[in-house]
């Protein structure tokens, strides 16, 4: 025991002349008593820059080297003014499906019990664990005009395979958790109490539901939203198969960057890559915006 | 995903009894509700599911074993688990030092550093895999002093490590850091104070701390690097035999007319999704991730 | 299928040199092989859907000599084929020739010509037929290429994804293909659900092929890679590519298919339009015909 504390005493003295040694400079302090700081920050530091900063940063180089006028002539150029079209536009529509869908998914899951409700749970996260291929050729196989959906949806005249519908049936597809694995946990936690009083002070389900449920889960529904939407932004694997890659049309930006490097278009190839990647860092920054107001949310509810 | 693992770590579980029953109060909004979502779910999930495997066994089991048999696919599923043998393993290690340094202390940047943690998840798989091209590519940037060296990157083995492995990058470190940050220091501190080393420390006291959470990154990480297409696609040269891994043989196969072939090779894919899930809810069963907050 | 080409060659050179020789084949449509080799793919040799594509492995890596073509016989080209149509059984839309394309309520099935190196010819042979008919002109070509191209429902990126859209997913009621890839579909998918009609007049699709001697004189397998190419000459090779539906050029093994492949009156890309590199700018290059007459949904 005499040694422990000899022990202990070593970093605090160390720490004690450390500034600040108030509020959280004093949380710093006492933090530092565990090793391995600088050697686990340097190796993630080391590997962030390796296997990340190093690769993107080939890309901005890349684009640097082109002129103004080069790299807007393929950015901004009609075709790919109408990939980003569809890409945005279906990429919206699959995350408001998954926000509407999303929601009643996860309102299900947390609140009724029914038969084969674990089964459906689980199975809420096969769109992370399945690989794209597989689901773009199982999607294009269901709705194209000789598939299970696509055959009965034929007789009305209906076409989803080849099409901007099926553009966003894939979208749909892959960004079908984000909803559901955002709301759920909100839902868990929300104290029924709130809701029986206002059933008690007369308010029709309905109203308890727009007046106290949704206000709550808003948050978390949007973070579902942006993430779905930025993860379909980027989407390739499962679009190709059922897009019909028709420039103009069905022709999602991923796909075109692929096009034009098998045009040994390179520079064309990494206009619409930065485009493309600074419309993911636009979101990515909404998302953590989105989080901060859901925690924000979440903590004024549990201060009531 | 990460963002996933982040908000259902703090979840309560609600009584089971206040939950309703269907069966107790067979209210029809409830019914109506249900039926949505469960024709909702059946339509995207389930029925893309069943359908690979009714396209895989449409001329019978002996067709579809056969493709699976073949030796390109053999060969694609051999490179398919040696990438997931690289890429899991660096993004663990990674994945441990990252939540180290960011849950166990306080420094100037920490967010802008989680933040560009979770950059590859925002970055477009095609794009990833463009990126490594530009870098490693016979005419990128150090593609050539490579070459010079005799060592190829992209549209070889090394090129489809590195795009699954950046695709990959954040899984493990995103279970992780949410998971230490909740479980705080006091343990590990207390362990250091009575002697014990920070190896020591980590090996005795973290690690059986995050065990669940480190597994469920792993297996997340590791279906995922399987499952990789859209950056694999951009830096593979597509030789069968050698740079051909089992998602873009779904493709060539399917490009080829070999229905069976490619549903085949695509249900051993679905399958391990499957297990993926399975193994997901047997962790979360056995609870510690939701105890943790 | 009858036994491949690359493994005959490998017995054969097993037999002659006492070497085993593997030879691993890469996937994909022509450019995006030509990408693949150009950006660092150790390939040693090529075979590619169209000269072009050679073409841009000497221009942007110099993998290639300027004068490759001149390298092996028949400009380099072992085997050809020609652009036939596949119609569903039984013809119901009476697709006979060109012409029948541009009929309204025919939706033709074709890749993109900007992406697919294969599509590129079945354009040019459109456009030839419409320019060699009585009356033909530059400008009733484009008029009927344009026409052509607005009946196309859906325009894969590569001929693979074209005949998977015409024949599995049932989209479209002729789909333009290469003789080969159109013989090997209704083999595969079913006399009984696929018909070929052979147009009057079409191109003569020349593959070329080529060692790439920047990789070749790394890897020291010169002449290996040559040899291969060489054998894709002889009786032996010749027999083999006719069974896989490609037009042998060896008049000895052709002869003797006559029945195999109809007669086709057939242009070349040479005497139609002034060789590829001509045919690429006026036609695929960004802003040239092609851009112009494709519009979809602009309608």
């Amino acid at each position: 025991m005499s040694q422990a504390v000899s022990i202990e005493e070593a970093p605090l003295a160390d720490a004690e002349r450390m500034p600040a040694a108030v509020g959280p400079g004093r949380a710093r302090a006492r933090r530092r008593l565990l090793p391995g700081f600088r050697m686990t920050l340097g190796i993630t530091l080391l590997y962030l820059g390796f296997m990340v900063l190093l690769p993107l940063s080939a890309l901005a180089l890349k684009a640097s080297t082109m002129s103004g006028n080069v790299f807007w002539g393929t950015a901004a150029s009609a075709r790919a003014l109408a990939s980003y079209r569809l890409s945005f536009g279906a990429s919206f529509a699959a995350a408001a499906v998954n926000a509407v869908f999303g929601l009643i998914v996860a309102w299900v899951l947390v609140r009724y019990r029914f038969p084969g409700k674990r089964l459906f749970d689980a199975l809420i996260d096969l769109p992370f664990a399945l690989p794209t291929a597989v689901a773009g050729i199982a999607l294009t196989f269901l709705y194209s005009p000789r598939g299970w959906i696509g055959a009965i949806l034929a007789k009305a005249g209906i076409e989803i395979a080849f099409t901007p519908v099926g553009v966003m049936v894939a979208l749909t597809f892959i960004g079908l958790p984000f909803v559901v694995r955002t709301v759920q946990p909100v839902l868990e936690d929300l104290d029924r109490e709130v809701e029986e009083a206002a059933a008690c002070l007369g308010a029709t389900g309905l109203q308890t539901f727009r007046r106290v449920i949704f206000p709550t889960v808003l948050p978390a529904v949007a973070t579902g939203f942006a993430l779905a939407f930025a993860r379909a932004l980027g989407e390739y694997g499962s679009v190709v198969f059922i897009s019909g890659n028709m420039p103009m049309r069905t022709e999602i930006a991923p796909l075109l960057i692929v096009t034009r490097l098998e045009q040994y278009d390179y520079a064309g190839a990494t206009a619409i890559a930065v485009v493309l990647l600074v419309s993911s860092f636009a979101l990515l920054l909404l998302i953590n915006g989105l989080q901060a107001w859901g925690a924000r949310a979440e903590r004024a509810e549990a201060r009531s | 995903m990460g963002s996933q693992g982040r908000t259902r770590r703090g979840a309560v579980v609600t009584d089971p009894e206040r939950r309703e029953t269907l069966a107790r109060t067979p209210s029809p909004v409830a019914w109506l509700l249900v039926a949505i979502a469960a024709s909702f779910l059946g339509l995207f999930l389930v029925l893309p599911l069943v359908a690979v495997f009714a396209q895989a066994l449409a001329k019978g089991l002996g067709p579809a074993l056969a493709a699976i048999a073949d030796d390109e696919t053999l060969s694609a599923i051999r490179l398919t688990l040696m990438t997931v043998a690289i890429a899991v393993p660096l993004n663990v290690g990674f994945g441990l030092a990252a939540s180290w340094a960011i849950a166990k202390f306080e420094f100037c940047g920490k967010s802008f550093l989680v933040s560009l943690i979770d950059l590859p998840f925002s970055v477009s798989p095609v794009v990833a895999g463009l990126v490594f091209v530009l870098l490693f590519g016979a005419r990128g940037l150090l593609g050539p002093a490579l070459a010079d060296q005799g060592l190829q990157v992209v549209f070889a083995v090394p090129g489809i490590v590195l795009a699954t492995t950046f695709v990959t990058f954040p899984l493990v470190a995103r279970e992780l850091i949410p998971l230490m940050q909740a479980q705080g220091n006091e343990e590990e501190e207390a362990a250091i104070t009575l002697g014990a080393s920070g190896w020591q420390t980590f090996r005795r006291v973290t690690l059986p701390k995050i065990r669940w959470g480190l597994l469920y990154g792993v297996i997340l990480c590791a279906a995922r690097a399987m499952g990789e297409f859209g950056a694999v696609s951009v830096v593979s040269g597509h030789v069968r035999g050698e740079t051909n891994t089992m998602p873009l043989h779904v493709e060539i196969l399917y490009d080829g007319y070999d229905f069976v072939g490619a549903f085949a090779v695509a249900s051993l894919l679905a399958l391990t999704a499957l297990a993926t899930l399975g193994a997901k809810s047997w962790i979360e069963a056995r609870g510690p991730r939701r105890s943790v907050a | 299928m009858g036994v491949d080409p690359n493994a005959a060659f490998a017995r054969h050179w097993k037999k002659t040199h006492g070497q085993k020789v593997t030879i691993r084949q890469s996937h994909g449509g022509s450019g995006k092989q030509a990408r693949a080799v150009i950006d660092g793919l150790e390939a040693d040799v090529v075979t590619l859907a169209l000269a072009y594509d050679i073409d841009a492995l000497a221009e942007h890596g110099q993998l290639v000599p300027r004068d490759w073509q001149s390298k092996l016989p028949d400009r380099s080209s072992p085997y050809t084929s020609t652009i036939v149509f596949l119609v569903r059984k039984g013809n119901p839309k009476a697709i006979r020739d060109w012409g029948d394309l541009m009929k309204t309520g025919v939706l033709v099935v074709t890749p993109n010509p900007k992406t697919s190196g294969g599509a590129r010819w079945n354009y040019l042979a459109a456009w030839a037929w419409a320019l060699r008919k009585p009356g033909g002109s530059e400008a009733s070509a484009e008029q009927f290429v344009r026409k052509l191209y607005a009946n196309v429902p859906v325009l894969d990126s590569g001929a693979r994804g074209s005949s998977t859209t015409f024949a599995q997913n049932g989209i479209g009621d002729v789909l333009l293909a290469w003789e080969n890839e159109a013989r090997l579909l209704v083999e595969q998918v079913g006399r009984d659900r696929l018909e070929i009609v052979i147009p009057s007049l079409s191109i003569l699709a020349e593959p070329p092929v080529a060692v790439v001697t920047r990789n070749v004189e790394r890897h020291g397998t010169g002449e290996v890679a040559r040899a291969y190419l060489e054998y894709l000459y002889s009786e032996e090779a010749q027999r083999l590519v006719a069974k896989h539906f490609y037009r042998p050029r060896l008049e000895s093994v052709a002869r003797g298919l006559g029945r195999r492949f109809p007669p086709v009156q057939l242009v070349t890309v040479d005497e139609v339009f002034g060789g590829w590199q001509r045919a690429q700018r006026a036609h695929f290059a960004d802003g040239g015909t092609f851009d112009r007459i494709y519009r979809p949904g602009g309608e």
